[in-house]
């Protein structure tokens, strides 16, 4: 039954518009608080340094930097600078637009495991045809002008990966780290 | 973690669905649950009263925009001076609130417990709920299915398999809820050649390998040894059940074969006394959002050896009429109200075993498995519901 054969069965709405839809609006602004470990990964970026951390148990090198091991449950404090490049683990193309996401349609998100880090950072490629990506393939991160950068330092200090033109990468050097 | 000797028994004597479809708009989200709740008590021939708790599950509130919702359905799922609790663990909820609600039943805290789960997705926007930008990633993430795209594409990579068998699944579990009269999707004039034409969405995942937007609730009556006596109909047993979870991101994490995932399968096997699987179970209930998630599962949940699930779909072992059938009731490919679609699997599980699945049964089925995963690949919820009394 839909709203309106609901309503003919009540005589005194017999006829009426019935209401399906009330639209509450409701907004929310969240005020994140970085902590250390990612002030000092977000301030890093503002000066196109990519910084990762290496844990003290299992030896794993994260970016970005959260301050904490995820499995071994223990703070990181070993700051450890990464190269700019890094390898393609994995990749979609994205052709619908989510809403109030700031990116223009199709577009490939890949997951980049620069050198030396054990945990792939989530990107977009450009600077080439999609389909020309692929698994295995060298990139390099394409800074933004600091004049084009948002007042808060963040990850959009990169606007994108590009490749190198290098050899794909060993996938054995990638296997067990997409 | 097995389950402990001592426990009670878990029966499931009581099922309701409501019919999935884009929109009810005659109902509200109390209303829709109300709806599957009433129907499992009629099943079970109960009352309200005869409920001693409710447990009540969906995903997260920012979908709807309701915060909290529960507060508001206490009265509409007859709460009223009883306990009532709320379960979230994402896309796996469904099935995490049943466990919840069957541990209470084991542990002999409430003699018959009430579970329901929900979501109303035609008033919400679940793809822009699930793309908030975070502080610690580029915002990049379009939707689950743009979270998964990479992780199918990662599978098909590692072990091979042939770019068609995304849509031998869609078509095999749209084909399953023509059968099924609460199924979202009845496309009867689908074809194979229609699912393989449909636009990419997330490449590598087609439109028509994707799970739909569904209005749904599901709701069980759970009870123990006593109460299974008095119900008018054959119930299911719980013979197993388990939850694992793992971080979202971590180093070594396997997206494809997420270790959580293995762990969970494992445990509730163990619970069962079933040490092969692919042998033992006669129908699965899996959670398969986008197609190429059962051959992955398929190895996840060790039904076929590492790189080897899509060849069980290539050889139409998982069809209705294969000898593993794989969600004979359409799957979350066919309906997906999404805070409900991991009790859906449970409940059609229980369906199965208790001979009650109407035109999707299969044949004899004794030991059914439902699943659900969540979040980013990292929560995981199952149960193994059985025609007999595990003890017995």
């Amino acid at each position: 039954m839909n709203a309106a054969e609901l309503l003919a069965t009540v005589p005194a709405l017999a006829g009426a518009e019935p209401v399906t839809r009330v639209t509450i609006p409701a907004r929310l602004d969240y005020t994140y608080s970085p902590g250390s470990a990612q002030t000092r990964f977000l301030k890093a970026l503002t000066e196109q340094r990519l910084l990762g951390e290496r844990c003290p148990s299992c030896t794993r090198v994260y970016i970005p930097a959260r301050g904490v091991c995820p499995t071994c449950g223990i703070v990181t404090n070993e700051q450890i600078e990464l190269p700019h490049i890094g390898t393609v683990t994995t990749f979609c193309i994205v052709n619908i637009a989510a809403k109030g996401l700031d990116v223009e349609v199709p577009y490939c998100y890949a997951y980049v495991l620069l050198d030396g880090a054990h945990v792939g950072l989530h990107a977009r490629i450009g600077g080439i045809p999609h389909d020309q990506v692929h698994v295995g393939q060298r990139v390099e991160p394409v800074w933004r002008e600091p004049a084009a950068r948002s007042d808060q330092p963040s990850l959009a200090a990169i606007s994108h990966f590009r490749p190198t033109g290098d050899p794909d990468a060993d996938p054995e050097s990638y296997r067990r780290w997409m | 973690m097995s389950r402990a000797t001592g426990q009670e028994p878990v029966a499931v004597v009581g099922i309701g669905q409501t019919k999935h479809v884009a929109a009810r708009q005659d109902v509200s989200i109390a209303g829709l649950v109300r709806e599957a709740a009433v129907r499992a008590l009629e099943d079970a021939e109960l009352t309200w009263a005869d409920i001693d708790a409710v447990v009540i599950g969906k995903a997260p509130d920012f979908f709807e925009g309701v915060m909290m919702p529960e507060l508001y359905l206490a009265d509409a799922l007859g709460a009223v001076g009883k306990p009532m609790l709320r379960v979230h663990t994402a896309g796996s909820v469904g099935g995490s609130t049943a466990l919840v609600a069957a541990n209470l039943v084991a542990a002999r805290v409430h003699g018959t417990v009430l579970t329901v789960a929900f979501e109303k997705q035609s008033e919400s926007n679940a793809m822009w709920g699930l793309s908030l930008p975070v502080p610690f990633q580029a915002p990049l993430t379009a939707g689950a299915g743009g979270f998964f795209a990479p992780h199918v594409r990662a599978y098909m990579r590692r072990t091979g398999a042939p770019d068609h068998i995304g849509s031998l699944v869609a078509f095999k579990d749209r084909r399953n809820a023509l059968k099924n009269p609460y199924a979202h999707l009845h496309e009867k004039d689908l074809t194979l050649e229609k699912v393989r034409a449909a636009p990419m969405l997330w490449d590598p995942i087609r439109y028509s390998e994707t799970c739909p937007s569904s209005d749904g609730a599901c709701a069980m009556v759970l009870t123990g040894v006593q109460g299974a006596a008095r119900a008018p109909r054959r119930p299911a047993w719980m013979h197993g059940g388990a939850m694992r979870s793992e971080p979202t991101i971590f180093a070594g994490k396997d997206y494809v074969s997420p270790q959580a995932g293995r762990d969970c399968a494992a445990d509730t096997y163990h619970q069962a006394g079933v040490v092969d699987p692919r042998r033992q179970i006669d129908v699965v209930e899996m959670y398969v959002p986008f197609s190429w998630y059962e051959p992955m599962w398929l190895e996840n949940l060790g039904f076929a050896d590492q790189g080897e699930g899509w060849k069980l779909v290539e050889a139409e072992v998982t069809e209705m009429d294969g000898d593993l059938p794989v969600n004979p009731s359409g799957g979350v490919l066919s309906s997906n109200p999404i805070g409900a679609s991991g009790m859906i699997r449970f409940a059609e599980a229980a369906l199965q075993v208790r001979g009650a699945a109407g035109e999707h049964q299969i044949d004899g089925a004794r030991l059914a498995l439902g699943h659900a995963y969540g979040g980013g690949a990292q929560f995981f919820s199952m149960w193994l519901v059985g025609s007999e009394r595990p003890d017995s």
